[in-house]
C-alpha cells in the first residue's frame, strides 16, 4: 500500500523554488530517508507531507488523502517530531503529552495511561514532573520523540531526529525507531548523517537543491556506485554533504 | 474552523495560566488600583466632582475597561508572539489536527476570555470600594467578552505584522496608550476639541467606557447602542487576524 504519493510536487518561497517538481512514493511500513545538505528542501518537503505548508503546484497524498482537503485527518494519524524544541516550556514533562494529546481528542483517561507508556519508552518516568528547561538536551529529543507518538501514528516524520545529539542519545532514539518499525509504522526522516541513513532506511532519497537525484535502497546505491553512502553523494551531486 | 479544535488552544493556554496566574494576577491588580489611588484620591482632591459624582467614582468604572482591554492586548501582543514565534508552540499545535484557524480562535477567544476575567475583577475590587452603585454592573461582563474580542483582534493583527517583539512598543505608545487617555476614562470627552471627540467615537475603548459607566450607575439600557457598536466591530475586525497570521506562519 501507496502511504505517501508526490507528483511534480513544488513549492516556491515567494520567488524562490525550494522543492522542484519531484516524484516519490513511500510505502506503507517502510522507513524512507531524504539526504541532502542544509537548504536542500528535505524540511520543506516534510512539512508538506504534515500539512504544515500549503503545496505550490504538483500532487500530494497521503494515506491516499490529499493533503489540501484532509489536513486534519492526515495529521490525525501521523506523529511528527520536529527539528526544532517545540515543548512547552510552560509545562512540565508529564503535562507536555497531556496536553498534546487534547490537541487529538484523546480522553484524559487514555492519555494519562498512554502518557506513562511513553514516558517507559523512552526512559523519562522518573522526570515526569520536571520542567522542560531543566532536561538535557537528548531528554528533549526523547520526549519529542514521545509526544510525537501520543497519538499512535502510522506515519511518523522524523525531521533530522539526531541532530546534535551525543553518541548515546543517538544510538537511544535509534533503538526506538528501530522498534516502532519493526512494528509497522512508515516512518519517514531526514538527515545528513550517513549512519543513520545506512542504518535505518530502506530506501533514500537523495536532495539537492530542491530535486531528487536518486532514490534507491543504501545498498544498491552503494554497490552501484562504489564506497559509501558519503561517497555515492559525492559522485552523484559533485558535493560534499557536509554534516 | 472547528469550534471544538479552537477550544483545545483556548484549553492550553488555561492550562499554562492555571499554573502561572499567581504572579500574573497580582500585577495585573496593582496597576489599576493605583490610578484609582493616584488619580481618583489625588487628584479627585481637587477636580471635586464630575457630572455630579465624585471624581474617583467617575472613573472608577473607567479603569474596568480599561483593565479588559490591556489583559486582551498584552495576551493577543507578547503572549502570542512569543508562543508563535520564541516557543514555536503554534509549530507544535499545528502538527496535530488542529489547523491554523482553529489556533487563531482559540488564541482570539482566549484573549477575550482573559479581558472578561480580569474586568471582572477589577469590578469586584471597585465594587468593593463602595464604588458602584447598582448590581446593573453584572451585565457588563458578557460585555467585556466582546469588546476583548475586539481588542483581541486588533492585537493579534499586530502580531501578525510586527517584524519583531520590539515593535509593539509602537503599538502601545501610538495606539494603546493615547487610547487610554483620551477615550472618556479620565474626563468626558466632550471637553476636548471636537476632532478628538471625534476620534474618541471611533476606539472601542470609548463605547466599552460608556457601558461601564451607566452600568455602575444603573443606567444600563440606554446604552445598547454602544453595545451593538462592539458586537458590529467585533464581527468587521473578525476576518483580518486570520487572514494575516495565516499568511505569517505558513511562511
Amino acid at each position: 500500500m501507496i502511504t505517501v504519493f508526490a507528483k511534480s510536487l513544488t513549492k516556491d518561497y515567494n520567488s524562490l523554488r525550494a522543492v522542484d517538481t519531484i516524484d516519490f512514493e513511500i510505502s506503507s511500513g517502510e522507513c524512507f530517508g531524504f539526504l541532502g545538505p542544509n537548504g536542500a528542501g528535505k524540511t520543506t518537503v516534510m512539512r508538506m507531507i504534515y500539512c504544515f505548508l500549503p503545496v505550490t503546484s504538483g500532487e500530494l497524498k497521503v494515506l491516499g488523502l490529499d493533503v489540501a482537503e484532509h489536513a486534519s485527518e492526515i495529521k490525525a494519524k501521523t506523529g511528527v517530531m520536529p527539528q526544532d524544541n517545540n515543548l512547552d516550556p510552560d509545562l512540565s514533562v508529564l503535562e507536555n503529552l497531556i496536553v498534546y494529546a487534547r490537541y487529538f481528542d484523546i480522553p484524559k483517561k487514555v492519555s494519562s495511561l498512554r502518557a506513562w507508556e511513553l514516558l517507559d519508552f523512552v526512559e523519562l518516568r522518573e522526570k515526569a514532573d520536571v520542567n522542560i528547561r531543566n532536561l538535557s538536551g537528548g531528554m528533549r529529543q526523547r520526549l519529542l520523540l514521545a509526544r510525537s507518538l501520543i497519538n499512535s501514528p502510522d506515519i511518523m516524520i522524523l525531521d533530522e531526529p539526531t541532530t546534535g545529539l551525543d553518541p548515546h542519545s543517538r544510538h537511544a532514539v535509534w533503538d526506538r525507531m528501530e522498534f516502532l518499525k519493526s512494528r509497522g509504522t512508515t516512518l519517514i526522516l531526514t538527515t545528513h548523517y550517513m549512519e543513520e541513513a545506512e542504518k535505518l532506511c530502506d530506501r533514500v532519497a537523495i536532495m539537492d537543491s530542491g530535486k531528487i537525484v536518486v532514490i534507491d535502497s543504501p545498498k544498491n546505491l552503494m554497490s552501484v556506485h562504489g564506497g559509501n553512502l558519503e561517497e555515492v553523494y559525492l559522485k552523484l551531486t559533485g558535493r560534499h554533504l557536509a554534516a | 474552523m472547528q469550534l471544538k479544535r479552537a477550544f483545545r488552544v483556548w484549553q492550553r493556554n488555561f492550562t499554562v495560566y492555571t499554573k502561572l496566574y499567581k504572579s500574573s494576577l497580582a500585577l495585573n491588580f496593582v496597576e489599576p488600583v493605583l490610578y484609582l489611588a493616584a488619580l481618583g484620591l489625588g487628584l479627585g482632591a481637587f477636580v471635586k466632582e464630575i457630572n455630579g459624582m465624585p471624581y474617583i467614582n467617575f472613573i472608577a468604572p473607567g479603569i474596568i475597561a480599561s483593565s479588559a482591554m490591556f489583559a486582551a492586548a498584552y495576551e493577543c501582543t507578547y503572549g502570542t508572539y512569543v508562543r508563535m514565534f520564541y516557543q514555536k508552540t503554534f509549530d507544535a499545535i499545528l502538527a496535530t489536527p488542529v489547523n491554523v484557524d482553529d489556533l487563531i480562535a482559540g488564541e482570539l477567544m482566549w484573549g477575550a476570555s482573559k479581558s472578561m476575567l480580569y474586568g471582572t475583577i477589577i469590578m469586584a475590587v471597585i465594587s468593593a470600594f463602595g464604588l458602584v452603585s447598582s448590581p446593573m454592573v453584572l451585565l457588563v461582563i458578557p460585555v467585556l467578552f466582546i469588546s476583548g474580542l475586539i481588542f483581541a483582534e486588533i492585537s493579534m493583527i499586530f502580531a501578525a505584522i510586527v517584524p519583531g517583539i520590539d515593535s509593539f512598543n509602537y503599538f502601545y505608545t501610538l495606539f494603546m496608550t493615547p487610547m487610554f487617555l483620551f477615550s472618556g476614562i479620565f474626563f468626558p470627552v466632550d471637553t476636548l476639541p471636537p476632532l478628538v471627540s471625534k476620534i474618541a467615537f471611533f476606539t472601542p475603548l470609548y463605547h466599552l467606557v460608556n457601558v461601564c459607566r451607566s452600568a455602575a450607575l444603573g443606567l444600563l439600557p440606554g446604552n445598547l447602542w454602544d453595545v451593538a457598536w462592539l458586537v458590529f466591530v467585533a464581527l468587521i475586525l473578525a476576518p483580518y487576524p486570520f487572514r494575516l497570521m495565516r499568511k505569517r506562519i505558513m511562511q
